[in-house]
């Protein structure tokens, strides 16, 4: 017989689970269960259509797809297990396109998702409230075409026609434990999967280039009603009634307002006490240190942290909490976003610049320095490749994980002790050409490399310049010593490379014989050797000649 | 090698960020012991014995390389001398500086000498003599500031050495030696 369990909203578990017949099955089963991971690596490879997903752990989005609503700590229940087994605890993302479902927790970055086409569902049920319904979590249910393969029917594979080659559905469950807004996901459902807005695209982009279908009155042909029913506005009497209507609308949504607003005042200060004890708890929660936290403790907290953000306060746990979920996606998304300009940049953006970028970007809906700032910072807990990282000067910027400081002073020290950066040292503008970044970049480098002691910094009515730091080689007790095959040494070499030119320049002018004369006359003293030598008798005057230069070198 | 008058540059006095203060610490604490050397030196040959920083200092400037010593710096490195013992300022604004390229127990040792190879045991000298004296000619003693010779003399008397009395013009004083 089959026997419920305590678990009213599970039935499927429990009996199949009294179905089998001897203990080791029964073992067997349940030990399998516990690795649901790769059952649902396995589900998903099997019946779920793959979505992509970042390094950051967001979904890719496709072409003209916009993200409507999110929930969290969401199950996946088929009505059996013969398509795919339970996924547990996912993010759910409902878009204009697909239903995206994410193995999600806070601290590892999920590398897959799976994803059902909204195309590929043919039905969706309405809630019933129930008294069962009211004491368990939520669920949303809906239907599913199935393909003869097994897998979940794909509108854009292109298998057969539109509709028909579905043979089979499977109702899916989902079940919403965490805490969400169930009926607006469930309107919000209906109104993404009523849109078909799969469709529109693929109607516009086979070449029509009108806008969306339905919706525009552009009626042709006389008459106050259009095609849909809908009354047109034509003439002094259609402004006059577009102006009706607005006032009219404004009114009721006015009314609305107000009516919450009056239910809201008087329930003001049982709600202000209700926040307090949830506040109160959520602290002494956390304070208190039990050794043991199982998960279903945690689960709760981060459900009332979450209820109470959604109502408008602030989490009271700070730093020690995982961040609300908003919080979280958001983190995410900028992860994604930043990678492009970071790549622009060089490897490192000012955190201001990538704030104006992202909200440039974002063009509705922007976000807070607060915000940006928090999302930053919640990069540490996730496995994201980008890090916020602060100078001692106070700037903050974006870098790359992979960026390695060692290799940027060694290209610092290449450029400074070039033979022009020895004698008149480098500017931020020059390191920015040769690094390849920005100017204020390169002088938060030059800055880090003065303090290690790489470079001293050198300022004048020239202006602010590094040079090579040549001070470690020099000994305050022997200062007039010079190493030979040190920096000092090379340094000097540079450096009186111009000097004598300018010397050379002044003996010249002054008359007296430069360097090169003395060449000459020993090029004339071998000319005279050889000619000598030969000559014989004039070997006389070779030997005066030599005589002559020996005296004239010394 | 570059001179500033008699006195012989080190190489590094044409590296312009020795003119500037350094702000990293281990750097700056190489670049004030370096200049700490070099004033001491160049005062010594120099027989320099005040700084005034309001004033020109040609060691404090490099035309080579045209970079001079900030205000700042200048204290800078001069305050290290005094933390030292190797230096005085004269003045509570800081803008004199009284260098002391022998400590003033040398000075005191080298007045002591001076007596001894002369025969000033038991003689009266003034002052002025001890500084401009046909004896001191050749000898560090010519020249010495004013200041300085009257604490050495003032540190022998404490021990018992000498003793300091007016003279017969207001302007001078006596030394009599009793070594």
């Amino acid at each position: 017989m089959v026997k419920y369990s305590r678990e009213p909203d599970n039935p499927t578990k429990w009996s199949y689970l009294s179905m089998l017949q001897n203990l080791e099955q029964k073992k067997s089963f349940l030990i399998s269960r516990k690795k649901y991971p790769k059952l649902i690596a396995a589900g998903m490879s099997n019946f779920f259509s793959k979505a992509e997903v970042t390094s950051s752990g967001r979904p890719v989005l496709l072409h003209n797809e916009v993200e409507c609503h999110l929930l969290s700590a969401v199950d996946l229940e088929p009505e059996d297990h013969r398509h795919f087994s339970l996924l547990k605890s996912g993010l759910l993302i409902l878009t204009t396109h697909r239903l995206i479902w994410l193995l999600s927790s806070s601290a590892s970055t999920p590398t897959s998702a799976s994803a059902i086409p909204l195309a590929a569902i043919s039905h969706i049920f309405s809630s019933k409230k129930s008294l069962k319904s009211v004491f368990h979590s939520p669920r949303i249910r809906f239907q599913v075409l199935v393909s003869s393969d097994g897998r979940v029917f794909d509108p854009s594979s292109g298998s057969g026609s539109s509709s028909g080659s579905g043979s089979r559905s499977v109702v899916v469950t989902a079940v919403i434990r965490g805490k969400g807004d169930c009926d607006g996901f469930l309107v919000k459902f209906w109104d993404s999967w009523r849109a078909r807005v799969w469709e529109t695209t693929k109607i516009s982009s086979s070449g029509s280039g009108s806008a969306s279908g339905s919706g525009v009155a552009t009626g042709i042909g006389g008459g106050l009603y259009s095609s849909d029913g809908s009354v047109r506005m034509v003439g002094v009497a259609g402004i006059l009634r577009k102006e009706q209507e607005m006032w009219e609308s404004t009114d009721k949504s006015l009314q609305d307002a107000f009516q919450d607003l009056n239910a809201l005042m008087s329930k003001a200060k049982e709600m202000v006490m209700l926040a307090e004890k949830m506040r109160q708890k959520l602290l002494s929660g956390t304070s208190s240190q039990t050794s043991g936290t199982n998960d279903e403790d945690m689960g709760s907290k981060e459900e009332m942290q979450d209820w109470l953000l959604s109502v408008g306060i602030i989490s009271p746990v700070t730093k020690e909490s995982a961040g609300a979920l908003y919080h979280q996606q958001l983190s995410r998304q900028l992860a994604d976003f930043v990678r492009i300009p970071l790549e622009r940049a060089g490897g490192m953006i000012n955190l201001i610049d990538a704030y104006c970028l992202f909200n440039r970007a974002r063009g509705t809906e922007l976000i807070s320095p607060d915000d940006m700032l928090q999302a930053c910072s919640l990069w540490e807990k996730f496995d994201v490749p980008v890090m916020l990282r602060k100078f001692d000067s106070g700037v903050m910027v974006i870098q790359n994980k992979s960026h390695s400081d060692e290799e940027v002073f060694a290209r610092i020290k290449s450029l400074v002790t070039k033979p022009e950066a020895l004698r008149t040292g480098i500017s931020p503008t020059d390191a920015a050409m040769t690094l390849g970044i920005a100017p204020a970049m390169a002088k938060e480098h030059l800055l880090t490399a003065e303090s290690k002691g790489l470079l001293c910094r050198d300022i004048s009515p020239d202006g602010f310049r590094f040079y090579i730091n040549l001070f470690p080689e020099i000994d305050p007790c022997n200062m007039y010593f010079v190493k030979d095959y040190g920096i000092c040494s090379t340094w000097i070499k540079a450096v009186s490379t111009t000097a004598l030119r300018s010397e050379a320049n002044e003996e010249e002018e002054a008359g007296i014989l430069s360097p090169s004369s003395s060449f000459i006359s020993h090029d004339n003293m071998t000319w005279h050797f050889v000619r000598g030598h030969v000559l014989g008798r004039r070997g006389m005057r070779f030997r005066q000649i030599v005589a002559d230069w020996f005296v004239q070198a010394c | 090698m570059q001179k500033l008058g008699d006195f012989k540059l080190p190489h590094f006095f044409n590296y312009p960020p020795y003119f500037t203060l350094q702000p990293v610490r281990e750097t700056s604490e190489k670049q004030i012991q370096l200049w700490k050397e070099l004033i001491l030196d160049y005062c010594r040959i120099q027989k320099i014995f005040v700084i005034r920083l309001e004033e020109e200092f040609p060691l404090f400037s490099n035309s080579v390389v045209e970079r001079t010593l900030s205000h700042e710096a200048r204290e800078a490195f001069l305050s290290a001398l005094v933390a030292e013992g190797r230096a005085e300022w004269l003045d509570k604004g800081r803008r004199n500086c009284l260098i002391l390229w022998h400590r003033i127990q040398e000075w005191a040792d080298i007045i002591v000498n001076f007596v001894k190879d002369n025969g000033f045991e038991d003689s009266v000298m003034t002052v002025e003599e001890i500084r401009s004296g046909i004896e001191s000619r050749g000898t560090e003693l010519q020249g010495i500031d004013r200041t300085i010779l009257v604490r050495a003399l003032k540190l022998l008397e404490h021990k018992g050495k000498l003793a300091i009395f007016k003279g017969t013009s207001t302007d001078d004083e006596g030394v009599k030696f009793s070594v």
